[in-house]
């Protein structure tokens, strides 16, 4: 495998404008040695998909407050995989129930992190989970 | 003063050195959140400026100690619990409820499409009708959710802003309906549209049509609604998107000036419109500190208004504020802690001297609050008006040392923030030049860094975790809402007269691409059931869609 810098997308899916936590998210991981790309806000999961797909990341980390997670998080895995891309992962943060998190992780998403996470944890688990694409 | 001087350097040698000596600090130096120097002890040696010229007496200039002579004493403020989700029909009857609890105004939360100027059957409106708000697209919907609520009877805050100019006519139109003429309609609309580039970030075209609109709709409130406020010049979504206490209130009072500029410009007398210009301010954990920014902002604020506009009506010299606890401060773990915080910064904006006040719920890290959830809140500043006995009193800390030493730092750098932004060319051009969003992000991954080294504790974060969860009940909004709201918006437009639509669209296209104000053809419109989006991609059309770039 290609001991390469990870490329992750932070995007935020649906239209919420609350980017405090995604832009602190880009910075973390930014500062973690990690190529980080920002989609910036108000992004559909076509959107998502494609820039995942054009910056070739290995993973995209969606964070959303506005309560559309179980439509959107879902559409951009689905597009991810339509486009042959199904295995860049897919992470995601915000205001999200609890009783959401078992449901997104059947429907692909890998880890939710929700609000009290630190950035340090959010670093480990990628390192941990997620692995340049070849 | 000499003599308190002197006594302070003698204590400090005498008295304090040794003690430190031998006992640490606990740090070697204290501050604010904002980064305030705390001095080990405060006299009256520190006070700077006559008591008339800083602090004056409440209801005089400076309202330092206050905009009404009476505060608590002559009415209590205002106890506005922000509602709205699901659909019309749901908020409607939360409206109700709260009404029934004691609640004294009603606030209204449109849903995310309604706020970006989406109907709810726009393919951008996917998964997100009626989540975060009140889902509503055409009069229709307000006829639905004012229903039963006589609109002279109470008043009404709408927190949407891109999109205000077709609620405020749709608020208008339903009270016709009523029987109730616009000039009785007493609320304000947040119509605050700076923040929204600076912070919120729910917008539609960029920022110069978007503060014409502003202008359009303070200028029309002014001459035919006598008791609204045409815009909430918000800090409240500065400072939960990172901004510390002394940047809330810089950047806040710095799109103040904005707006009084653009008005100005426009040809509007300043006593004319600045009587009804209010503002809308955080409320975070350093008590004091938010304490002495309610007292700084309107000091800063009567001053400006004198000196640099003119203002000789005292209304224009009085910054009047909705306050509301701050969202950003609750912690999913441990939700209960959640209402203690919200209690002390309550507590806090009484004390600062708000006008009316909104206190969050403890499960509000998960979702909308729950009935339960907000009456609790409620009851919190019930408890704090007819319990604890701060209502009686007019500025209880007006003459603390610690209060003035903070309300005066907080003044000088709050001006110097705003100095930089004049020299910038103002605040429209500091936006545009992304200058506020840098030093929020700035403040924002500071704080977040600050709690990870553990330099900042937050209780059951990063201190004081317990295994053991706390499961708090959830409001779920029913994805049968989208299709709902979708099914009465083909209904409208299915009953409408397509002509009238078009002919009015028409001319709020004439409006927006001329000088004309856009309020007259808006109400046409909306009266002729024109949807909010409609409107919307008038807007889009003649301004072109407003896009951030993707820099963090």
């Amino acid at each position: 495998m290609a001991d390469r810098t990870l490329r992750i997308l932070v995007a935020k899916p649906g239209l919420d404008g609350h980017d405090r936590g995604a832009k602190i998210i880009a910075r973390a991981l930014r500062d973690a040695g990690m190529e980080v790309i920002y989609t910036g806000l108000h992004q559909t999961p076509e959107m998502i998909a494609s820039a995942a797909v054009q910056e070739d990341v290995d993973a995209v980390g969606l964070s959303i407050m506005s309560g559309a997670h179980m439509t959107l998080f879902p559409a951009v895995i689905d597009l991810l995989k339509e486009k042959g891309a199904g295995d860049i992962g897919v992470f995601g943060g915000g205001i999200i129930p609890d009783d959401d998190i078992p449901r997104l992780k059947k429907l692909g998403v890998a880890e939710i992190f929700t609000p009290g996470s630190s950035t340090q944890d959010i670093v480990q688990w990628i390192r941990g989970h997620i692995q340049g694409r070849l | 003063m000499r003599v308190v001087a002197r006594e302070t350097a003698r204590w400090d040698a005498e008295t304090l050195g040794p003690v430190t000596a031998k006992t640490p600090l606990r740090q070697p130096s204290f501050f604010t959140d904002s980064g305030i120097p705390i001095p080990s002890v405060l006299t009256a040696a520190q006070r700077r400026g006559e008591l008339q010229e800083s602090l004056g007496l409440p209801g005089e200039f400076p309202y330092t100690r206050g905009v009404q002579p009476t505060m608590y004493r002559g009415r209590l403020w205002t106890m506005r619990m922000f509602a709205g989700f699901g659909s019309p029909e749901d908020t409607n009857q939360r409206f109700k409820y709260l009404m029934a609890h004691g609640t004294t105004g009603l606030s209204t939360a449109f849903d995310m499409p309604a706020l970006m100027g989406y109907d709810a059957d726009h393919p951008m409106s996917r998964g997100e009708v009626g989540k975060e708000g009140v889902a509503v697209s055409s009069l229709r919907d307000f006829e639905v959710l004012f229903d039963g609520i006589p609109l002279d009877q109470v008043t009404t805050s709408m927190t949407i802003n891109a999109s205000a100019i077709a609620a405020l006519c749709m608020y208008i139109a339903v009270a016709e309906k009523q029987g109730i003429p616009m000039a009785k309609l007493g609320g304000t609309i947040q119509n605050d549209m700076l923040k929204e580039y600076i912070a919120q970030k729910e917008w539609i075209v960029p920022p110069r049509p978007a503060v014409r609109i502003v202008v359009d709709m303070i200028q029309y409130c002014s001459q035919n609604m006598p008791r609204w406020h045409a815009v909430s010049i918000s800090g409240y979504h500065i400072r939960e998107a990172g901004a510390t206490a002394v940047q809330e209130l810089a950047f806040t009072l710095a799109d103040g000036i904005g707006y009084v500029e653009e008005c100005v410009k426009r040809g509007l007398a300043v006593d004319d419109f600045a009587p009804r210009l209010s503002f809308f301010w955080d409320v975070h954990n350093d008590f004091f500190e938010e304490i002495a920014k309610f007292r700084a902002a309107r000091r800063i604020w009567a001053r400006v208004m004198r000196d640099r506009f003119g203002a000789r009506d005292p209304r224009s010299l009085q910054l009047r504020t909705h306050a509301q606890t701050a969202g950003v401060s609750l912690t999913a773990q441990q939700p209960y802690n959640n209402v203690v915080r919200t209690a002390l910064q309550a507590l806090a904006a009484v004390l600062g001297g708000t006008q009316s006040l909104h206190t969050n719920s403890l499960d509000e890290t998960y979702a909308l609050p729950t009935e339960d959830a907000v009456t609790l809140a409620l009851r919190t500043q019930q408890i704090i008006a007819h319990e604890s006995g701060v209502d009686r009193v007019v500025d209880p800390l007006g003459g603390s040392y610690y209060i003035e030493y903070l309300t005066d730092e907080m003044e000088r750098q709050a001006l110097e923030y705003i100095r930089r932004i004049d020299e910038m060319g103002g605040i429209i051009r500091a936006v545009e030049e992304g200058y506020p969003q840098k030093e929020i992000g700035e403040s924002a991954y500071r704080f977040q860094r600050e709690v990870e080294e553990e330099k900042r504790l937050v209780v059951g974060v990063n201190a004081f975790q317990s295994d053991q969860h706390t499961a708090v009940e959830i409001l779920r909004i029913d994805d049968q809402v989208a299709a709902s709201q979708i099914a009465r918006l083909r209904k409208v437009k299915a009953e409408r007269d397509p002509q009238a639509v078009e002919k009015a669209l028409a001319k709020v296209e004439a409006a927006a691409r001329g000088t004309d104000n856009l309020m007259p053809p808006v109400l046409e419109a909306v009266r002729a059931y024109a949807t909010l989006g409609e409107v919307s991609d008038v807007f889009r059309k003649v301004w072109g869609q407003y896009r951030e770039g993707g820099a963090f």
